[in-house]
């Protein structure tokens, strides 16, 4: 089989998702937002629900999600995207809305429009990026960050005493009646990114459902932050980050 | 003929949004405005008009409802006091960045900190000044009367909507507690989603159609070149703004040799002291602002020759005297009076300081 051969239409094993816009991601090389949008943009096809779907970026990192996934997208101020995407879905209910959150904009800053949002149960999905440090601004400590890590304001690493613990803020959702389904995953190989696809999909289905909020934590890496090579980054957060934070469905109703 | 209700401001704006076809208010309760969402409540809206009310879990979270609202071309609004409009100063420049239409009441207490539930004028400068961080002004409406609380809802939106921006309703304690006869307008129809595509499609996140690029609602704009092009936009639509949507009311100023400035129920009292003023030969006349922003500048530029004096008359420190002073500019002088802590000064009393002002 020559060149020829393998680029006949019959021969594509795969192909990009048109969800999945052709612009060169400015993400470092190694981190998840990537491999997070991709599946959304890949969910958002499957379902055929493009037309339909609202996506609400955060501040940090993923703030240029919009330049990513070929959708409508309202850019929240930061932690503020849960309380942006109930009015969404209030006002539009056959639509399908979405925030995707980093752990300083979700965990931090926008502790109460989570908790409340959820509490409300509203039909919407959160996608919740945990690599338990401040990406954009530069390595900062998140509320997620471990003890004993290292960030640029916990430069002899984070303390008990002086910074508390790292905040498990999924299970604290998953004790509200309002969520419907709250998952912890990773993308950090094939096996886990096809998880967390299908966790997404049941997520945005549930939307459509009505049977109230769909948390998807995905526990993820920030190489630049962490000062670590991608692959080193990956066995580092399986080490480290997922008995603090193990994957797995923490509910599913 | 048209219905005429006993109702207090407050009831007047909760009214108005549902008959002007508003889609959804967002709040969080606060003294003195709270009758504003228990009408919303008690109306149940959403069983007739099908608007949609929520009672949020802070300011802030309503502020940003209206936002996800506004991004989809939807009529939505909130409404606060004081120390509830400062937390939502971070999502009005956000609102204001973005380019996004809505209506925020803000029915002024006395300030600063949790300061008092009775009536105050001291938002004057972060509603007319920004107030969030950033270039930018916002419509400010000024009422002074239970049905002007009704109208300017109406009004609100659409000069929300003719210049993409956050429009005010600066109201005080007076205003939205007094209880007066409102008219009610006829009954306007929400627009369906259809209408909004039609008429936003070219922003508004509606859902991303095979027709159309996607829209991305966001006040980002990294590229300096582009990021100040976007100030010049807002800049640009304040000017027009001033050029063709400055409102305002005068009293006796045809032969007016002074002139008090004064908003919302100091206006009320100062016409008043008009009267008691003319009573005593002196001619006096009220100019009052009903936009704040845009402020009626070319107006009094218009009056100062005329005129011996002004004086602006406002329940805070002095805010909006600032304002009267750069029209002015130095020509004749602009006196001030003012009360504090939530007190309401009598005509007489208005009488009194404007004497004693003119004769210094």
């Amino acid at each position: 089989m020559d060149v020829n051969d393998i680029i006949k239409p019959e021969n594509m094993v795969y192909s990009k998702t048109p969800v999945l816009t052709s612009t060169t991601m400015h993400y470092c090389p190694g981190c998840s937002h990537g491999t997070v949008h991709k599946l959304i943009a890949e969910v958002i096809d499957e379902m055929g629900i493009q037309e339909k779907t609202i996506g609400v970026s955060p501040v940090g990192c993923a703030v240029f999600a919009y330049n990513y996934v070929d959708i409508d997208w309202q850019q929240a101020a930061h932690g503020r995207a849960p309380a942006v995407a109930t009015a969404t879905k209030r006002l539009h209910p056959e639509k399908y809305v979405f925030t995707y959150q980093g752990d300083g904009d979700l965990a931090s800053i926008g502790t109460a429009e989570i908790m409340h949002a959820c509490n409300r149960g509203e039909n919407i999905v959160v996608i919740f990026i945990n690599n338990a440090i401040y990406g954009m601004t530069g390595g900062q400590m998140a509320p997620t960050t471990l003890l004993g890590m290292k960030t640029a304001t916990t430069p002899y690493g984070r303390t008990k005493e002086l910074h508390g613990s790292p905040l498990r803020i999924t299970e604290l959702l998953a004790q509200l009646e309002g969520t419907c389904y709250v998952t912890r995953q990773s993308v950090h190989n094939a096996a886990s990114a096809r998880k967390t696809k299908r966790a997404i999909r049941k997520a945005f289905e549930n939307s459509a459902l009505g049977k109230g909020t769909s948390f998807v934590e995905v526990v993820s890496t920030c190489n630049s932050g962490w000062k670590l090579s991608p692959v080193k980054a990956n066995e580092w957060m399986v080490e480290n980050m997922f008995p603090k934070y193990p994957v797995g469905d923490i509910k599913d109703l | 003929m048209a219905e005429k209700i006993l109702m207090k401001g407050n009831e007047a704006i909760a009214h108005a949004a549902i008959r002007c076809g508003c889609d959804g208010y967002f709040g969080y309760p606060i003294t003195p405005q709270s009758e504003i969402m228990e009408t919303l409540m008690e109306e149940q809206p959403w069983e007739t008009t099908g608007m949609v009310v929520l009672q949020a879990e802070s300011e802030t979270s309503s502020i940003n409802m209206i936002y996800g609202g506004a991004c989809c071309g939807k009529k939505v609004m909130t409404s606060s006091s004081s120390p509830g409009v400062s937390l939502m100063c971070e999502g009005l420049s956000y609102l204001a960045g973005a380019e996004l239409p809505c209506l925020v009441v803000n029915v002024v207490r006395g300030g600063p900190g949790l300061g008092t539930i009775q009536p105050g004028q001291g938002d004057y400068f972060q509603a007319c000044k920004g107030g969030g961080h950033g270039d930018y002004k916002m419509v400010v409406l000024a009422p002074s009367s239970a049905q002007e609380m009704y109208d300017f809802v109406d009004l609100s939106f659409e000069l929300a909507f003719k210049y993409r921006t956050p429009a005010m309703i600066l109201a005080d304690g007076v205003i939205g507690q007094m209880m007066e006869t409102v008219e009610l307008r006829p009954m306007k129809p929400r627009l369906t989603n259809e209408q909004i595509i039609d008429k936003y499609s070219s922003w508004a996140t509606t859902g991303k159609t095979p027709d159309r690029k996607q829209n991305v609602v966001t006040s980002l704009a990294l590229d300096s070149i582009i990021h100040e092009q976007l100030n010049n936009t807002l800049q640009a639509k304040y000017r027009k703004m001033e050029e063709d949507d400055v409102r305002f009311e005068e009293i006796m100023c045809d032969d007016a040799e002074h002139v008090i400035v004064a908003y919302g129920c100091m206006a009320r009292i100062c016409e008043s002291t008009v009267e008691m003023a003319r009573k005593e030969g002196i001619k006096l006349g009220l100019l009052r602002p009903i936009t704040l922003f845009p402020f009626p500048t070319n107006e009094i530029n218009r009056l100062v020759p005329q005129l011996k004096t002004m004086m602006s008359v406002e329940l805070s420190a002095g805010q909006m005297v600032e304002d009267v002073r750069l029209a002015v500019n130095g020509r004749i002088p602009v006196n001030f009076f003012g009360r504090l802590g939530g007190i309401v000064p009598s005509p007489d009393e208005v009488f009194e300081a404007f004497k004693k002002a003119i004769n210094k």
